[in-house]
């Protein structure tokens, strides 16, 4: 075998094949991660999905992991493989940009908790992925940096905004990669680029070192090409930390043998009603129904269940995320990191202030502080706000209310396929309106997966199947994941990934 | 005097209203919401972490300890304590604040609804106000701006430099409802009110309470009403940090407002800034046009939701609250309710009381602190516990009165040398040369000489006049530049004379 040949084999494995190829000593994490780079040399130039990559760094972290392995120390199912880091995550000594240009030039002096859990369990970063600025978008074309094309179709979006690492993943560059999802940042990107993603719990992973949008909404979460590996890397993830004060303090639950069992006999599946019919996409629709099919012919009782409140849901979350965001990005004023403007001896300390954010934040990063501010303004509070966090609890009623007669509740993930670059950059509402079926999930602050139903007929595009479960039930997302996943995997001859074109 | 007359005018015309918004530095070892040194001082900027910073990514973790010290000091202020309640961000722009937004709390405070007794000296003696108290919350303080090149303030400033080390130590505010009916004795209420705070903070251990570090800030709230009218717009005078200048603070406004309503204007509802220089108020930004802090619940943080029995459990910890401790101390030294509040007034109870329990006695120790000391205060216009003499100084220099090697008058020497900073007792005794003049011969030489100046004292003496001794004792102690002890000069004249008292 040609070193070309085992790069390009190296690249299509999963994370958790290359972690027992790796722990038996059958390959080097170092090669592993060379491959992978090699793999961001040669495609990423049209994908961009990666903002910075220090290959000298991962291939050194990879020999320590490699000596470690050696010496007989295998620190976790994931030790020696690659992972790409959405640049929300603080890395110490690693430039963190958030898809801003604001931040341009930031090193941040931490970690993320994400980060130290992955060091410690011998996962290997290859770099940073490009995103929405703020993770504020469904397409990444709100980047600071340029968007990401989705491998399927380089015209069209990768979606959002998580764009970066679904991309990475959907193009061999990476394995495995860290999304977030506030409003459906792992889920949609994943539905769109034919990939796994996982919002676990709100609480289940620690938000430390995660720079924040929304505090109440986000949640960080695996995203990799498989239900297996994306519970592989959610049990690296999670867990208690006293660092996030809002971190559950209580044992993950074990979605590694959730993903084993696949197993959906007497499980009761609930069709989410508001989360279909005018809006989405015909292929979306058939794809999904397809799925449902398959779940019933696997012994699942599937059911019909209405969220009534879910037709507010979307109102309420852009209310809720500007409120907050316009509260978290205060501080991005030039005055201790990032880029500084007009400090010229000539200027107040509030025009620099000023000059610094209207130069550094975009136009969705913009609109969204004034929309917030305005929501949060005395006088507006009651009404905005207030209201909001109304249709924010009648969500979690609909949700609990529907948790006691289903196990699982299940829609498409998102209302279409990928779109194409600039479709919906002048049209803030239709863009918003990709997060309707997710949205309400980060609301209630339950956890949802999404993963590959299959192709839409009339574009040939992937379509996401979103399966949601109860606050720290997240192991049944993974025994459906896995039972549908293996159905398709049987009717397709593999994975609906090795369908993507080459690149 | 004319202040005072003009204060009396202001009184006739017009009843105050007056309240205060306190903030106070808990004196817990690390920060409000991380781990960092909650100690005062050090090299700008080396108490800190990416949480005090607000660097992005970083979050808040709340400090149990400084929860407890809030519930304690509710409790003390005979609050109720919120079973829930949750942090609030207050959003503003400014350069010492690391995230931009102030994590404190607004509507739902930890403690709320107490009253605060304080003893105030009237006419009529003393008399007690009660003080109703509307919250006690927490927070976190801000960083420390040093404004270069321009008049300190941010306005006309060069540059900037900012210190994070006082970013994120923990704060309580204590809020007290309008206060009123206080009349003319609304300045020293208000006065009164802060002492009382203070030694609550310190009876409770929560607080070691370092005006002079900054770490109480008074907000004084002013406003006048003429009878019959309703309450009048008031001011809020910012940042007053001293007991002496919160009385002066509702004073100088008292006088303003008077002023101002007389001549027919309105009082402009606006935060001002106090001078202590002159001890008075300017006008400082508009509430009119005041900021809006869009509060809204923290979402970094879970609400906290103290248990009952935790609740109870500190209230077995509240020490012996200062009024009963005054009560305690005017029976134990059988002093006067009068008396009592003049030690209070003066800043000299927990010196007194401190100088007793190192073991001079009760007397002398009254007697040092509200004589010389207090004088000493005045004149520097500063409090008793800002002098460089401590509990033990006054034991070592009564120790050395009751051994003969002072008196009562080179001991007073020796602490004007002390209060001037000459250094310790001891140092002041060896450098000054102040030691009484024991020894006989020398004394015995000094009285001769004395007699052989006033030749008919001495027949005075031995025919039954001794009180004309007093001439030859005082001539004998100029001899000596006072440092003999006079009683020991008259026995040795009487004895040289022959003569028996």
């Amino acid at each position: 075998m040609s070193d070309a040949s085992l790069n390009s084999d190296l690249v299509r494995q999963s994370a958790a094949t290359l972690a027992t190829a790796i722990a038996r000593g059958e390959v080097s994490s170092e090669q592993v991660t060379q491959a992978h780079l090699d793999r961001i040399t040669e495609v990423d130039g049209q994908v961009h999905a990666f903002l910075f990559v220090d290959p000298e760094a991962s291939l050194a972290r990879a020999r320590e992991v490699d000596a470690q392995i050696s010496s007989g120390v295998i620190a976790s199912p994931l030790a020696g493989v690659p992972i790409a880091l959405k640049d929300l995550l603080a890395t110490r000594g690693v430039p963190t940009t958030c898809g801003s240009k604001i931040l341009e030039g930031w090193i941040p002096p931490y970690n993320a908790t994400i980060v130290e859990r992955l060091e410690a369990a011998g996962v290997v970063s290859l770099g940073k992925t490009n995103m929405d600025e703020f993770a504020m978008g469904s397409s990444t074309e709100n980047s600071g940096y340029g968007p990401t094309h989705n491998p399927w179709d380089l015209e069209r979006i990768p979606g959002g905004s998580g764009g970066g690492s679904a991309a990475a993943i959907a193009s061999f560059e990476a394995p495995l990669a860290i999304g977030t999802d506030t409003g459906g940042s792992i889920r949609q990107p994943a539905a769109v680029t034919g990939t796994v993603g996982v919002k676990p719990t709100y609480g289940g992973v620690s938000r430390y070192g995660i720079v924040a949008l929304a505090s109440s909404l986000d949640q960080a979460g695996p995203c990799a090409r498989s239900v297996m590996d994306t519970a592989l890397l959610h049990s690296v993830i999670a867990g208690h930390d006293p660092r996030d004060s809002t971190s559950i303090n209580a044992p993950v639950p074990d979605v590694i043998a959730a993903a084993k069992s696949g197993d959906v006999r007497g499980m009761k599946i609930g069709v989410i009603k508001q989360l279909q019919g005018e809006g989405f996409q015909s292929g979306v629709i058939s794809q999904f129904n397809a799925s449902l099919e398959i779940l019933a012919g696997l012994g699942a009782e599937i059911v019909e269940v209405s969220c009534d409140h879910f037709q507010y849901a979307l109102g309420a979350y852009y209310l809720i995320l500007p409120s907050e965001a316009s509260s978290n990005l205060a501080r991005f004023d030039g005055m201790r990191f990032g880029i500084r403007v007009g400090d010229d001896g000539q200027h107040s300390v509030e025009q620099v202030m000023s000059a610094t954010r209207e130069a550094g934040f975009g136009a969705e990063v913009k609109r969204r502080i004034m929309l917030g501010t305005y929501a949060l303004s005395s006088g507006y509070y009651d009404a905005y706000y207030g209201q909001a966090q109304k249709i924010r609890t009648l969500i979690t009623r609909d949700f609990e209310a529907a948790f006691a007669q289903v196990d699982v509740l299940v829609s498409p993930t998102a209302p279409t396929t990928a779109f194409k670059l600039g479709a919906k950059v002048d049209d803030p509402l239709a863009m918003y309106l990709n997060d309707i079926a997710t949205i309400p999930v980060n609301l209630a602050g339950n956890c949802a997966m999404s993963l590959p139903a299959g192709l839409a007929p009339e574009d040939g595009l992937p379509v996401g199947f979103q399966i949601i479960a109860p606050a720290m039930a997240d192991d049944r997302l993974y025994k459906v994941g896995s039972a549908l996943e293996a159905a398709l995997v049987d009717k397709w001859g593999g994975l609906l990934i090795d369908k993507v074109p080459s690149l | 005097m004319t202040t005072t007359s003009a204060f009396d005018g202001v009184i006739e015309e017009f009843d105050p209203i007056i309240g205060l918004e306190t903030h106070i530095e808990l004196g817990t070892n690390s920060k409000m919401f991380c781990s960092c040194s909650a100690e005062f001082g050090g090299d700008p900027n080396t108490h800190v972490c990416p949480v005090c910073l607000g660097l992005p990514g970083s979050m808040p973790v709340v400090n149990r300890a400084a929860v407890e010290s809030t519930i304690r000091m509710g409790l003390a202020l005979n609050s109720s304590i919120a079973s829930w309640c949750r942090f609030a961000r207050k959003n503003y722009f400014y350069p010492d604040m690391p995230k931009d937004y102030q994590i404190s709390q607004y509507d739902e405070p930890l403690c709320f609804n107490g009253y605060l007794d304080v003893t105030v000296v009237t006419d009529d003696g003393p008399q007690i106000f009660r003080v109703e108290i509307e919250r006690v919350h927490m927070e976190e303080d801000t960083g420390k701006l040093t404004h270069g090149g321009g008049a300190g303030r941010i306005h006309g400033a060069t540059h900037s430099l900012v210190d994070f080390n006082r970013a994120g130590i923990p704060l309580i505010e204590v809020v007290t409802k309008p206060i009123t009916g206080t009349g003319r004795y609304a300045p020293e209420v208000a006065k009164a009110y802060v002492a009382e705070l203070r030694d609550l903070m310190r009876a409770l251990g929560v607080s070691d309470v370092r005006m002079e570090e900054g770490s109480l800030r008074c907000d004084v709230n002013v406003s006048l009403s003429r009878e019959g009218e309703p309450w009048g717009t008031r001011t809020e005078t910012k940042n007053v940090n001293s007991l002496r200048s919160v009385e002066r603070a509702v004073r100088s406004e008292m006088l303003r407002q008077a002023d101002q309503l007389r001549a027919g204007e309105r009082i402009i509802q606006e935060t001002r800034h106090f001078h202590e220089e002159t001890g008075d108020t300017t006008s400082g930004r508009s509430k009119e046009e005041a900021e809006d802090y869009r509060y809204f619940p923290e979402p970094d943080l879970v609400p906290v939701a103290p248990s009952a029995e935790w609740i109870d459990q500190l209230r077995t910890t509240l020490p012996e609250v200062p009024s009963v401790r005054r009560a305690r101390l005017r029976d134990s030294w059988g002093i006067s309710d009068f008396e009592m509040q003049s030690l209070v007034n003066a800043g000299a109870l927990d010196l007194i009381e401190a100088t007793i329990n190192a073991g001079v006695n009760e007397q002398a120790a009254r007697k040092w602190w509200t004589g010389e000391f207090s004088r000493t205060a005045k004149e520097r216009d500063c409090e008793l516990e800002d002098l460089s003499v401590t509990p033990a100084d006054i034991l070592e220099v009564e120790n050395l009165i009751a051994s003969g090697d002072l008196t009562d008058k080179i001991a007073r020497t020796v602490f004007e040398g002390v209060l001037a900073g000459e250094g310790s007792v001891t140092a002041v005794i060896d450098a000054r040369g102040l030691k009484v003049v024991s020894d006989d011969a020398a004394l015995l030489a000094a009285i001769e000489q004395a007699l052989a100046e006033q030749p008919d004292v001495a027949e005075k003496i031995k025919s039954g006049k001794i009180q004309a001794a007093g001439a030859i004792v005082g001539a004998v102690m100029k001899s000596t530049k006072g440092q003999a002890d006079a009683a020991k000069v008259r026995a040795l004249l009487f004895e040289q004379l022959g003569v028996t008292e």
